[in-house]
């Protein structure tokens, strides 16, 4: 084998690195301008406001969608708040170093890599058959939740641990409770990361689909009650796909996905620069 | 008074709490190991496991091809995202001039986000025909549409957590080997990466994870066959699309089948979990 | 609410901290108001199962609830077997299957009951740009037998769709499809692949039939409603919805609905058979 100089080896390397560059980032590009380049104009205020007619044509648009989403965002956030929040209470600040808190924290670390389908399968098993919940919004929302609480519970739990310990002990000497002191001066500091925690959640929600096209049936009729059944936009865009002519359409609905994913992002974005300016000791 | 009581109260309260995903992990295993049994009792573990033939009408349940489905793409797919991801965490967090990272960081999070049936759609529509005209025959569905569709969705993940351990390694490493005379990329070789070599094990275990669960874009391009996949131009099926197509319909042995189906990937997530965890603990 | 900061300054930031929570606020607001519009108190029958059924079923829960306002009809897929298992056990109020019971249903369930409710016909089916036009059964039997090669792209239905069934007893004569055969979740999906494939062939129901796909003669039999109806083309079957006990109430309110002379003159506008 040649010896290369350290010269040309770096080189070589940069070369690599500029390219791997520049292809990830120029395939991403390509993936997202195509979708928002043959989805966006199909997008209209008609599309985004009927509801999907079925049929093979796909005719209609995305509007019992939409609400199916924001119903199953609802619900899921409303249980999934409370129970992430007080979960990452109670390891931060309750939980003593025993080896059954170790075990709370390795059963959160590993429901994060269980795969979505595998939820669907115990949301199924559970929600949608054991509780007779049958195929509906609410049998969705409580399989979303347990599959989201893990990362809720890490983000706010990271969120609470930043807080100094300073903070605690000036309140706590105040003559303050513990909980007064969770309440009143950890949880504003800690808020902004937990924010950030929740919006993520809410990507997630609207990212997910495997787990929902198993529990809410798929039905693509306005949702009225949280029994009943419902397509998010993310399960239509699989229906679209598969089973209508109507690729557009289904562009549509991804680029509608794209915006949403988009919008969050940035949200979260501008969250943690005001956090750092936060902590940074700026008013 | 009221105020320790209150105390008290949400002591307990957020306690319980906590321990909910405990629980939560504990009745999954429960309810995926009782609904499986059936299947295990009359069909048996080992054909299930290493039976080649899938045919339910016919009481056929092995998943061994699936099996074999499911890891083949996923180390397809990280046999093309991981150089690339590792090049570009590379060039985001030392190479590329700041004006250009500026852009293309906040890209590759973003793409983190974008949801597994966009890249599933774009496959079926841009890379199935692609593939269908490459091999001259069939639709396209196959394991190689699923391996790259499954190497962009990775790409991301693995790129960004690379970038963020790169960047943790202190920055005194980096001037001891400068000051020795290395180049700048002998120092990334031979300083910078072995630093970070954990954070970057932890980012591939992260995307073997994604990769192997990922349920909807492969039913869309994979051809969902429960086949080996002997062709990167055949189609094969995963273990998490036999789940999400069968079970709406399957009763009895059927649907029992499926939840072994469940839990091997079950086990087979913690599996590479552990394979990371150890990864990660021994010394470097 | 004021805290301290790490210098031990004083920090008003009520509003500033207000505006963290606008946008989740926000947010919930627009899903109950969303949710307000379409949160009528209405009674509503879930049907479910079939995707042979699905498109029918659309068209007559939207006459259905124009006729009758009060009630809502909600159409779900999943197969034929999700319909029959999801009435049994009361996930739906009406199943739908495009396939009788099976044994093993009518024993572990023997209170199902079965109202045909239309006609089908099975259409074997390949791209419009296709050279062949007729095939025998056997020829069918043989290249869905042998699978996916050269010459063919085979496409098959997942296990427990009722079109499947249907095919695998009157056209395999129970003999077993190639693993190598791509397997798709609806009519639907078959007939987008099949549309979108050169060189691959599989079956749909009459109803999915349409100019993006072409429909093959069996022994020189076209698939058509004339031939399913004379018996003379040989892949037909009814196409069923299922109840619990006999249909009573808002589900057998529907099914008459279905079964007079405006749910089955839907029945021929969309393709399929009518059963009166």
């Amino acid at each position: 084998m040649i010896k290369l100089s350290p010269k040309l080896m770096q080189k070589i390397a940069w070369g690599f690195t500029w390219a791997a560059g520049i292809i990830s980032v120029l395939i991403l590009v390509l993936i997202i301008g195509y979708v928002l380049a043959k989805g966006l104009p199909v997008i209209s205020l008609e599309f985004l406001l009927t509801s999907p007619e079925g049929g093979l044509s796909g005719e209609g648009g995305i509007f019992s969608c939409i609400v199916a989403t924001l119903w199953l965002i609802a619900i899921t956030m409303a249980i999934l708040i409370p129970l992430g929040i007080g979960a990452a209470i109670y390891l931060a600040e309750y939980a003593p170093d025993s080896k059954f808190t170790r075990l709370i924290r390795y059963s959160v670390d590993l429901l994060a890599g269980v795969p979505s389908i595998v939820f669907g399968l115990f949301g199924f098993a559970v929600f949608v058959m054991a509780l007779h919940l049958s195929y509906s919004i609410l049998a969705g929302a409580l399989t979303l939740v347990c599959l989201l609480l893990p990362f809720l519970v890490r983000s706010a739990e990271e969120a609470i641990r930043t807080v100094p310990q300073e903070q605690r002990e000036a309140a706590l000497s105040l003559g303050a409770t513990r909980w007064q002191t969770i309440v009143h001066v950890i949880m504003p500091a800690a808020l902004p990361g937990i924010i950030t925690g929740i919006i993520l959640c809410v990507g997630g929600a609207v990212a997910e689909s495997a787990c929902l096209y198993v529990t809410m049936g798929g039905s693509a009729a306005m949702p009225t009650s949280l029994l009943s059944g419902g397509r998010t936009l993310a399960v239509h865009v699989f229906y679209l796909a598969m089973e209508t002519n109507a690729l557009d359409k289904a562009l549509a609905t991804g680029a509608v996905l794209i915006i949403l994913i988009f919008i969050i992002n940035l949200s979260t974005r501008w969250l943690s620069q005001r956090l750092q300016a936060k902590m940074s000791g700026g008013t | 008074m009221p105020r320790y009581f209150v105390d008290r109260l949400s002591r307990h309260t957020v306690s319980i709490f906590g321990i909910a995903a405990f629980l939560i992990l504990v009745l999954i295993a429960l309810f995926i190991l009782k609904d499986s049994l059936p299947a295990l009792k009359e069909v048996g573990l080992i054909d299930i496991l290493f039976g080649a033939k899938w045919y339910p009408s016919h009481g056929s349940f092995g998943i061994l091809t699936m099996l074999a489905g499911s890891v083949v793409t996923t180390l397809l797919a990280l046999a093309i995202a991981v150089p690339l991801a590792l090049g570009c965490a590379i060039f985001l967090a030392e190479v590329a001039p700041p004006r250009v990272r500026s852009i293309t960081r906040p890209a590759v999070e973003l793409l983190v986000g974008i949801p597994s049936v966009v890249y599933g759609l774009v496959g079926m529509i841009v890379l199935c025909p692609f593939i269908a005209r490459l091999s001259g025959t069939g639709s396209g569905s196959s394991v190689l549409a699923a391996a790259i569709v499954l190497a962009i969705m990775v790409l991301p993940t693995i790129t960004s957590i690379s970038e963020d351990n790169l960047r943790a390694v202190p920055v005194h490493y980096k001037e001891g080997a400068f000051a020795l005379g290395a180049t700048h990329w002998q120092t990334i070789y031979h300083v910078l990466l072995p630093a970070a070599r954990r954070g970057i094990t932890a980012a591939v275990i992260l995307g073997t994870g994604r990769a192997i669960g990922e349920t909807m874009a492969m039913i869309m391009v994979i051809g969902n066959s429960p086949i080996f996949p002997t062709s990167i131009f055949g189609p094969a099926r995963t273990l998490t699309g036999n789940i999400a197509v069968e079970i709406a319909s399957a009763t009895g042995i059927h649907e029992s089948a499926l939840f072994v189906t469940g839990l091997v990937l079950f086990i087979l997530i913690m599996l590479i979990n552990g394979i990371g965890l150890i990864a990660y603990r021994r010394r470097v | 609410m004021s805290k301290i900061n790490k210098k031990g300054e004083i920090v008003y930031n009520r509003n500033r901290r207000r505006s963290f929570l606008l946008p989740l606020f926000i947010l919930i607001v627009a899903a109950l108001a969303l949710a307000g519009c379409g949160g009528t108190t209405s009674s509503t029958i879930t049907t479910g199962g079939s995707t042979t059924v699905q498109p029918l079923a659309d068209k007559w829960a939207k006459a259905f609830e124009a006729q009758d306002p009060g009630i809502k009809v909600i159409v779900q897929g999943g197969g034929s077997s999700a319909g029959v298992k999801g009435c049994a056990q009361g996930t739906l109020d009406i199943g739908a299957a495009s396939r009788e019971l099976k044994s093993s249903e009518t024993d572990q369930w023997p209170d199902l009951v079965v109202t045909h409710v239309a006609a089908d016909g099975v259409a074997i089916v390949v791209h419009p740009s296709c050279s062949v036009t007729s095939l025998t059964l056997e020829e069918i039997r043989d290249i869905f037998a042998a699978g996916s090669n050269n010459t063919w792209t085979v496409l098959n239905r997942e296990e427990g769709s009722g079109t499947r069934e249907v095919f695998e007893k009157k056209v395999m004569a129970d003999a077993e499809v190639a693993s190598n055969a791509e397997f798709l979740p609806s009519n639907g999906a078959i007939k987008q692949k099949v549309a979108s494939t050169a060189n691959a062939i599989g079956y749909i129901s009459l109803g999915y039939v349409d100019s993006s796909v072409k429909a093959l003669s069996i022994g020189g039999i076209a698939c058509s409603e004339a031939n399913c109806l004379s018996g003379s083309y040989p892949v037909t079957r009814y196409l069923n919805f299922i109840t619990k006990g006999e249909p009573a109430g808002q589900s057998g309110k529907f099914i008459d609905f279905c079964l007079g002379a405006k749910g089955q003159k839907i029945v021929e506008q969309e393709g399929y058979i009518s059963v009166r």
